[in-house]
C-alpha cells in the first residue's frame, strides 16, 4: 500500500466511522461528539499555525469569538438568515486574523505570544464593553426559529451532528490538502529552519501571513458554527481560557499532525467531562495535563504514534 | 467634592497601587531578566501570598498585628519554597526553553488556582490590618474671608496605606542593594549577562535560577500580604496583578529593574486618575492594546535600550 493510499484510508476511515457512529451512539454521547467535532475543527485551525508553521499563538480565542459574534450579532441585530450570517462570521475571522497578523508577525518567539495574548484580551474586554449589544458574560441565545438553514432545523440533534461532521470533514480535508501541497511543505520548512528557508529565496513573511489568516479563518468558521449549532454566544468564548484550550488539544493530540487536533479534543473533552462530575475545579486536569505534556510528551499522542509506528503519518 | 481634592485622593490610592504593583512587577522582571522565562503563573503566586496571609491570620488569633506580622514572614517564604520546587521539578527539566516554559507555567497557573479553589473555596475573605488610623487631609479654599483651611469630607487616607508605601519602598531598596552590593547579586547579574560564561566560571547556574524564581515569587507574595487588608483574598485575584505586571515590565523594558519600578509608579498613579475619567473596562482595553503595540513597535520598552 502506498503512503498516499494509507493516508486516504486512515483519514477517510475516520470520517466514515464518525458518520456511522451517529446511528449507534446514545443521545448523550451523540451530542458530545457533535460538540467535539466543532471544537476539533477549531483545533485543526490552530494546528495550522502552531503545529505546521511553528508560531505559538495565545490569542486564538479572538478569532473563534470573531466568527461567533460575526455570525451571532448578524442574526441578532441585522436580522440575517443563517447562510449570510455564517459568511459574516467567516469574513470577520479573516479580517481580524489578517489585521492581527500584520501587527504580530513583526515580532517573534515570546513577544509574538504576548502580543497575541494582549490583543485577544483587548478583544475579550471589547466584547464586555459593548455589553449593550453582546450582553457580555451572560451572552445571548440564538432562537430555534433563527437557526433554520434552507428549511433544515439545525437545532435538531441529527441535523446538528451531520452539520458538525460536514464542517469537520471540510476542515480535515483542507488541512490534509494544505500540508501535502508545496505551500504547506514550505510552512513546515519555516518551522524547522526559518533562516535556511529565507536563504533559499522564499518570502517568509507572506507565508506566515497566509498561514495565520487560513488558521484564523478556520477557527472563526468553527466559532460561528459552534454558536449556530448550540444556539448560544457569550463572552467566555473570547476569554483566555478559549485560547489555551486549542493549544492544549493540539499539544495532547500531537502538534503538526492532521489527526492530532481531533484526538486531543476527544481525549480532553471526556477527561474534563468525567472530572467535572467529581469536582468543580475541573481546570485542574487541564493544568496537570499541560505540565505533563510539556515534560514527557511534547510530540503528543499522534506524534508519538508517528515516531514509533506510522512514519508516514502526515 | 471638587476636582482638586478628588485628584489628591486618586493619586494617594494610585500610590498604594503603584507600590504593590512595583513589588509584583519587579519579581516578574527579575525572573525574566535572569532566566529569560516568562512566568504566566506569577499572578497565582501573588494570590497564594494573600490566601496564606488569611490562613496565618486566621489560625493565630489575638491582636491582628501578630497574625499580620507572622504572615509577612510565612507567606513569602512558603510561596518562595513552592516556586523553587516548581522550578526544580518542571522548569529545569524543560531546560528553560522559552516557549515550552510558557506552556508549562500556564499549566502551573491552573494547578495552583484550582487547588486553591478546592481547599480555600470560592469566598473572598478579609484580613484585618494591624493598625488603621484615619488621617484626614486638609484642603485650602479661597472663600469670603480669604484663604481658609478646610477638611473636606471623605478626603483622607489611613496610616496603613502610608505604611504599605513605606514598606514597598524599603523592600525595593533592599532588592536593589541585593543585586548591586552583594555577592549573590553579582552572581545573578553574571548569569543574566551570559549563562554559558557564568557556567564556565563555576557558577551553579541551576541553583541561581531556582533562587531567582523563588525570590520573584516571594516578592509577589509579599506584595499580596501588604494589599490583603485593603482588598480581600480570593482565588481569582491573580489575574489583574499578572496583567498589570506584564504591562509594567514590557513598558519599562523587559528585564530592566529601574525601568520596571518607574513604569509601575507611572501606571499605578495614572490608573487611579484615568479611572476618574474612563470606565475601568475601557481603561483596561487601552492598557492591553498599549502593551501589544509597544511590543510590536518598541520591543525594548519605552524606557529600555536593549533588545529582547
Amino acid at each position: 500500500m502506498s503512503a498516499r493510499a494509507k493516508i486516504i484510508a486512515l483519514h477517510g476511515g475516520l470520517l466514515v466511522l464518525l458518520f456511522v457512529l451517529q446511528f449507534i451512539l446514545p443521545a448523550y454521547h451523540h451530542g458530545n461528539l457533535a460538540r467535539i467535532m466543532v471544537l476539533a475543527s477549531y483545533a485543526v485551525g490552530y494546528n495550522i499555525l502552531f503545529g505546521y508553521t511553528g508560531l505559538l499563538s495565545l490569542g486564538h480565542a479572538l478569532f473563534f469569538a470573531a466568527g461567533m459574534y460575526g455570525m451571532g450579532l448578524g442574526i441578532q441585530h441585522l436580522g440575517l438568515t443563517v447562510a449570510p450570517a455564517m459568511l459574516a462570521g467567516v469574513i470577520a475571522g479573516a479580517v481580524v486574523s489578517g489585521a492581527l497578523a500584520l501587527l504580530a508577525l513583526r515580532t517573534a518567539g515570546v513577544a509574538f505570544m504576548i502580543v497575541t495574548l494582549m490583543f485577544a484580551q483587548a478583544g475579550y474586554l471589547t466584547v464586555l464593553y459593548f455589553g449593550e449589544y453582546t450582553r457580555g458574560d451572560e451572552g445571548f441565545v440564538i432562537q430555534q426559529a433563527q437557526r433554520m438553514l434552507w428549511g433544515i432545523d439545525l437545532s435538531d440533534p441529527t441535523n446538528r451532528y451531520f452539520a458538525a461532521l460536514m464542517l469537520f470533514a471540510l476542515c480535515l480535508i483542507v488541512s490534509l490538502w494544505l500540508v501535502r501541497h508545496p505551500f504547506g511543505k514550505t510552512l513546515i520548512a519555516i518551522r524547522e529552519n526559518e533562516e535556511r528557508v529565507r536563504m533559499l529565496g522564499y518570502n517568509i513573511y507572506t507565508h506566515k501571513l497566509i498561514a495565520m489568516v487560513v488558521s484564523g479563518t478556520i477557527s472563526a468558521t468553527a466559532g460561528a458554527a459552534y454558536g449556530l449549532l448550540f444556539g448560544y454566544a457569550g463572552a467566555s468564548f473570547a476569554s483566555v481560557q478559549y485560547s489555551i484550550f486549542p493549544l492544549l488539544w493540539v499539544l495532547l493530540g500531537g502538534a503538526g499532525t492532521v489527526l492530532g487536533p481531533f484526538i486531543g479534543t476527544l481525549f480532553m473533552f471526556y477527561l474534563i467531562d468525567l472530572s467535572s462530575g467529581i469536582t468543580t475545579a475541573y481546570m485542574l486536569i487541564a493544568g496537570v495535563v499541560l505540565v505533563l505534556l510539556t515534560l514527557f510528551a511534547p510530540q503528543g499522542l499522534a506524534g508519538e504514534l508517528r515516531n514509533r509506528i506510522w512514519r508516514w503519518l502526515p | 467634592m471638587e476636582l482638586g481634592p478628588y485628584l489628591i485622593l486618586a493619586s494617594l490610592e494610585g500610590a498604594v497601587t503603584a507600590a504593590v504593583l512595583a513589588l509584583t512587577a519587579v519579581g516578574l522582571s527579575l525572573v525574566f531578566g535572569v532566566m529569560r522565562v516568562v512566568n504566566i503563573a506569577h499572578g497565582e503566586f501573588f494570590m497564594l501570598g494573600a490566601v496564606i496571609a488569611w490562613w496565618v491570620a486566621h489560625i493565630t488569633g489575638g491582636h491582628p498585628a501578630i497574625g499580620f506580622a507572622l504572615a509577612l514572614i510565612v507567606a513569602p517564604v512558603l510561596v518562595g519554597v513552592i516556586a523553587v520546587a516548581a522550578d526544580m521539578t518542571i522548569l529545569k527539566r524543560l531546560d528553560y526553553d522559552p516557549e515550552r516554559t510558557i506552556v508549562a507555567t500556564i499549566g502551573l497557573l491552573y494547578i495552583i488556582q484550582q487547588l486553591t479553589l478546592m481547599t480555600y473555596g470560592p469566598e473572598a475573605r478579609p484580613v484585618e490590618a494591624p493598625f488603621n488610623t484615619r488621617l484626614a487631609i486638609p484642603w485650602f479654599k479661597n472663600g469670603e474671608d480669604g484663604w481658609q483651611m478646610i477638611w473636606p469630607w471623605g478626603l483622607g487616607t489611613t496610616s496603613y496605606k502610608l505604611a504599605v508605601i513605606g514598606a514597598a519602598v524599603t523592600v525595593l531598596l533592599g532588592v536593589w542593594a541585593l543585586m548591586k552590593r552583594t555577592r549573590i547579586g553579582l552572581v545573578m547579574r553574571a548569569t543574566q549577562a551570559d549563562r554559558e560564561m557564568a557556567l564556565a566560571f563555576g557558577i551553579p547556574v541551576e541553583r541561581v535560577y531556582a533562587m531567582v524564581f523563588g525570590l520573584g515569587a516571594a516578592l509577589a507574595a509579599l506584595a499580596a500580604v501588604l494589599i490583603v487588608p485593603i482588598q480581600q483574598a480570593h482565588y481569582l485575584m491573580g489575574g489583574d496583578p499578572l496583567l498589570l505586571s506584564f504591562i509594567v515590565v514590557i513598558i519599562g523594558g523587559l528585564g530592566s529593574l529601574p525601568g520596571t519600578v518607574l513604569a509601575a509608579v507611572l501606571i499605578g498613579l495614572s490608573d487611579g486618575i484615568i479611572s476618574v475619567f474612563f470606565s475601568p473596562t475601557l481603561a483596561k482595553i487601552l492598557a492591553t492594546l498599549l502593551v501589544g503595540l509597544v511590543l510590536v513597535f518598541r520591543p525594548q520598552g519605552l524606557l529600555g535600550k536593549r533588545g529582547v
